[in-house]
């Protein structure tokens, strides 16, 4: 029973999680908008969750150590939560001094990532709303 | 969790920009200062910011990582009564360019401004995660 719920919670709580990681990637970012070389980085959410569910289906190996050796899909050693890939972003504008924080592109990015996590929470909630329901049995 | 993590990278942020703000308001209160501790004219002070890991997993924040002087000449200007003034009768004044002053200056503030909004939005994140189940 209780492993259904977590099955159940699973999902929401990894997209969660790999929002919150965001979340900091891009307070990063904008913390270094005036960062002489500074070099704006983000994660693909879509590829980070969906390689965050098949490695926990498959029993993926954890890598702790950059010189582990990579696994059969290959996936670069990674920090993050969840192994989720960071990635440079690509620049629009050149800055002379290196930086490639885009203002406009973050804060946008920050608001969407702010409602994505809220939204995720809220569903979150509603599940846990549910589960009282039905043990209560109104 | 990474949403507390937001805190010290927004936080740093705030503290690097009020940084730069100080030696805005030191340039602009000394642009006519002719005389300095040193017995020469006063010299532009700019901070140089650095990014700075604040977390294991790619958070990164900023820091100061040091003050420099204005290599810029001083502006001269031909006043032969001044005290100060050379044989040529020019008095050598601050590098102190107002107008990049003030733009540094307005840049700083929106910069505080815009890592305060963010500390305000994970706040308001934190507290909805805290309301899970109630």
């Amino acid at each position: 029973m209780l492993d259904r719920i977590d099955q159940q919670m699973g999902t929401l709580r990894t997209a969660a999680n790999l929002r919150a990681y965001r979340q900091e990637l891009l307070a990063s970012n904008i913390a270094n908008a005036d960062t002489p070389s500074y070099k704006a980085r983000d994660i693909d959410f879509k590829s980070a969750l969906d390689g965050a569910i098949a490695g926990r289906g498959a029993f993926a190996m954890a890598r702790t150590s950059p010189r582990h050796l990579a696994g059969p899909d290959g996936a670069a050693f990674s920090n993050a939560p969840h192994g989720a890939q960071v990635l440079y972003r690509t620049e629009f504008q050149a800055s002379v001094d290196g930086n490639t924080v885009n203002m406009d592109v973050e804060r946008s990015a920050f608001a969407e990532n702010s409602v994505q996590l809220e939204s995720a929470l809220t569903f979150i909630q509603q599940q846990f709303r549910s589960l009282q329901t039905a043990i209560q049995g109104q | 969790m990474s949403l507390f993590n937001v805190f010290s990278i927004a936080g740093s942020a705030l503290t690097a920009q009020s940084a730069r703000l100080n030696t805005t308001a030191s340039n602009l209160a000394n642009a006519d200062s002719v005389v300095s501790a040193d017995g020469k004219p006063y010299r532009a002070k700019q901070v140089v910011f650095r990014a700075m890991p604040v977390t294991t997993d790619g958070g990164v924040g900023v820091r100061v990582a040091g003050v420099v002087d204005s290599a810029a000449p001083g502006r001269m200007v031909y006043d032969p009564k001044s005290p100060v003034a050379n044989e040529q009768g020019y008095v050598e004044m601050p590098n102190v360019n107002v107008v990049e002053e003030m733009t540094n200056m307005i840049s700083a503030s929106r910069a505080y401004q815009t890592n305060a909004e963010i500390m305000s939005a994970a706040k308001t994140l934190l507290l909805k995660t805290l309301a899970i189940a109630q």
